[in-house]
């Protein structure tokens, strides 16, 4: 049973992956990536964090993507732009980086077998993980705050220069 | 697994009606079409121009501080799960919690001074 949804998820991340890469349209390819966040999610859930599937549909699916969307709106592509076939000027280094990607994927295979494997044998709840973050980890947890202040100023700083 | 099959009816569910009334609608509704039931619809209005203009920066601002703000939102989740357990040994959980707030508050308030969320300006 996990297997089939193991491949059903994996099928479709991969799938819309693949869609992305092919569409044309930048907010079409926004959206396969969306629906590949969405199987990722599932595919966290089979291995025994629902709490990463979630923050994976809150965070990437929801805020990240609609950033993206809204990056792809401030471009403004024409027809033009988005029609005109791609030239490979930068083949050499996408040949590169997809290579060195390759050959990672391939020394992970040849260690570990394609189906079965042994992860998530116990699943992490979220009452685990708030345990942990609120005793032990609360340095760290306290931290991320300054982490997302210095972000928000960031964020400001950048966009609107003149202020 | 049988905690997700609840979830996985709904999302079936969810899907279904969408895929559900996309295609019935294709074969039960009627079809006249006219030049003006065929323009894009901009509210009833005569469209005017292309869609695809240069959206203002601002968009842009409102979204990266709403993703900062969600990541803030996403830690407060575990934190209310097990605070009733963590309470019984004291204000501890809390007040880091509290810390925790007022450091973000504090950049609310900047951004709310710096005037980020100014829509005219």
């Amino acid at each position: 049973m996990t297997t089939v949804f193991f491949l059903i998820f994996a099928l479709t991340a991969i799938g819309a992956a693949v869609a992305m890469i092919f569409q044309r349209n930048p907010v079409y390819s926004c959206l396969c990536l969306v629906l590949a966040f969405f199987a990722l999610a599932g595919l966290y859930v089979l291995l025994g964090a629902p709490f990463i599937a979630a923050i994976q549909i809150i965070v990437y699916a929801g805020a990240i993507m609609v950033l993206f969307l809204f990056v792809i709106m401030l471009l403004n592509l024409s027809a033009e732009e988005r029609e005109r076939p791609k030239r490979p000027r930068f083949l050499p280094f996408a040949v590169a980086v997809g290579g060195l990607l390759l050959l990672e994927l391939a020394l992970v295979f040849r260690r570990a077998p394609l189906l079965g494997m042994p992860a998530g044998q116990s699943e992490t709840s979220v009452e685990e993980i708030g345990l942990k973050l609120f005793t032990d980890y609360i340095y760290p947890f306290e931290l991320s705050s300054v982490l997302i202040l210095a972000a928000i100023i960031g964020a400001v700083m950048l966009a609107k220069r003149k202020i | 697994m049988s905690p997700w099959v609840p979830l996985l009816v709904m999302m079936l569910i969810g899907l279904g009606f969408g895929v559900v009334n996309i295609i019935a609608s294709n074969f039960l509704g009627p079809r006249h079409p006219t030049a003006k039931k065929n323009m894009p619809y901009e509210c009833g209005i005569e469209p005017i121009g292309n869609a695809r203009i240069r959206f203002s920066v601002k968009f842009y601002v409102i979204t990266m501080l709403f993703i900062l703000f969600d990541m803030e939102a996403v830690f407060v989740y575990p934190w209310a799960v097990v605070y009733k357990q963590l309470a019984r040994s004291g204000l501890f959980v809390f007040m880091e919690m509290a810390l925790y707030l007022a450091i973000i508050f504090a950049g609310f308030v900047y951004v709310w001074k710096k005037g980020a969320l100014n829509w005219e300006d």
